[in-house]
């Protein structure tokens, strides 16, 4: 059963990356990408990683599909006609990557296997000692907050400089253009 | 703007639902999915929710960009802070068990806090992307 749900929703997340090829509508890929976060979403839920399902499905599929209309709305460019010149050459590119990718999946131990190395080293610690070191019912919050709290706090720093970089490009074009406009000025200032 | 008053009287019905949803998420992560990150994510929604259908002047005068500009730096700080203080009681730097009377407690605290600065930071760096995105002085949807 469980494996027919995992194929459905496989299914889903193929047909909507062709549709990224083969559909020319910006608005409709902004679309289709929300509809591949969900799918996403979904198949982690069905992995039973809900924290990690819950970031795809408001990051992916709620933020980043809104911050796509909006830069649609901005850059306002019609879709463009396909181009005339040949594919074959990164079409080529795709598909050893593709094979390299799939071959490498060989490699890696099935999934839940209790003997894989990433089961081995760090885990039993975390699932048997973090009840009593950090006393959270989720480990999931006390991996992320307590045993990798450098690693979160270079995450927030990202996220601050992702702000920061996007008010430095976009931030002054807004506050010049409204400076053009005579009262304007002080308004976009607050 | 007349076709879009069901879509303002059912966002203001469900703005406060998503803020409240946001806040639970926030202070719930430790016992339940998720966190900060997505809290942060959920009460930038709601607000992105509110500037897509009043308009991102409304949005701005309901909370100014600079208020905006001070949580996203606030969150970090609180979060590398908690992390200064941690030192300043004698342990390591985000080492939380000194934060509290006993170590479980201290772990506690130091979780709550800096959950609380990564929502922060989150929330306004998902605000402050989608208003200098939306923010050049014209409607955003094509109505």
């Amino acid at each position: 059963m469980i494996e027919l749900i995992d194929m459905a929703l496989l299914l889903i997340m193929v047909v909507t990356a062709l549709g990224f090829v083969f559909i020319r509508n910006l608005f409709a890929i902004v679309m289709l990408s929300g509809i591949f976060s969900l799918t996403a979403a979904v198949l982690y839920v069905v992995m039973d990683a809900v924290d990690v399902a819950f970031t795809e499905a408001a990051v992916g599929a709620g933020i980043a599909t809104v911050l796509g209309l909006v830069a649609l709305s901005l850059t306002g460019k019609p879709d463009e006609a396909p181009s005339q010149r040949s594919h074959i050459g990164p079409f080529m590119v795709t598909l050893l990557t593709g094979a390299v990718l799939i071959n490498a999946t060989f490699d890696m131990p099935n999934y839940g296997d209790p003997e894989a190395p990433i089961h081995q080293h760090v885990a039993p610690r975390y699932i048997q000692q973090s009840g009593d070191e950090i006393g959270v019912p989720n480990i999931v919050t006390s991996v992320l907050a307590s045993y990798r709290g450098y690693d979160t706090l270079g995450e927030v720093t990202v996220i601050f400089t992702a702000a920061c970089g996007v008010l430095a490009l976009l931030g002054r074009r807004r506050r010049l253009k409204a400076g053009d406009v005579a009262g304007n000025g002080a308004e976009a200032d607050r | 703007m007349i076709g879009k008053s069901i879509l303002r009287v059912t966002a203001k019905l469900l703005i406060p639902a998503i803020m409240l949803f946001g806040l639970y998420v926030q202070f719930h992560g430790d016992y339940g999915p998720g966190g900060g990150f997505q809290a942060g994510v959920i009460f930038a929604a709601a607000f992105i929710v509110y500037a897509l259908l009043f308009g991102t002047h409304r949005a701005r005068r309901a909370v100014s960009p600079g208020v905006i500009r001070f949580i996203l730096a606030f969150g970090v700080l609180l979060y590398a802070g908690v992390g200064v203080f941690g030192i300043l009681l004698g342990g390591n730097y985000l080492d939380y068990n000194v934060l509290g009377h006993d170590p479980v407690h201290g772990q506690h605290n130091g979780i709550l806090l800096i959950e609380f600065g990564v929502g922060a930071t989150v929330a306004a760096a998902m605000i402050t992307i989608f208003l200098t995105f939306a923010g050049h002085d014209r409607p955003l949807e094509d109505d």
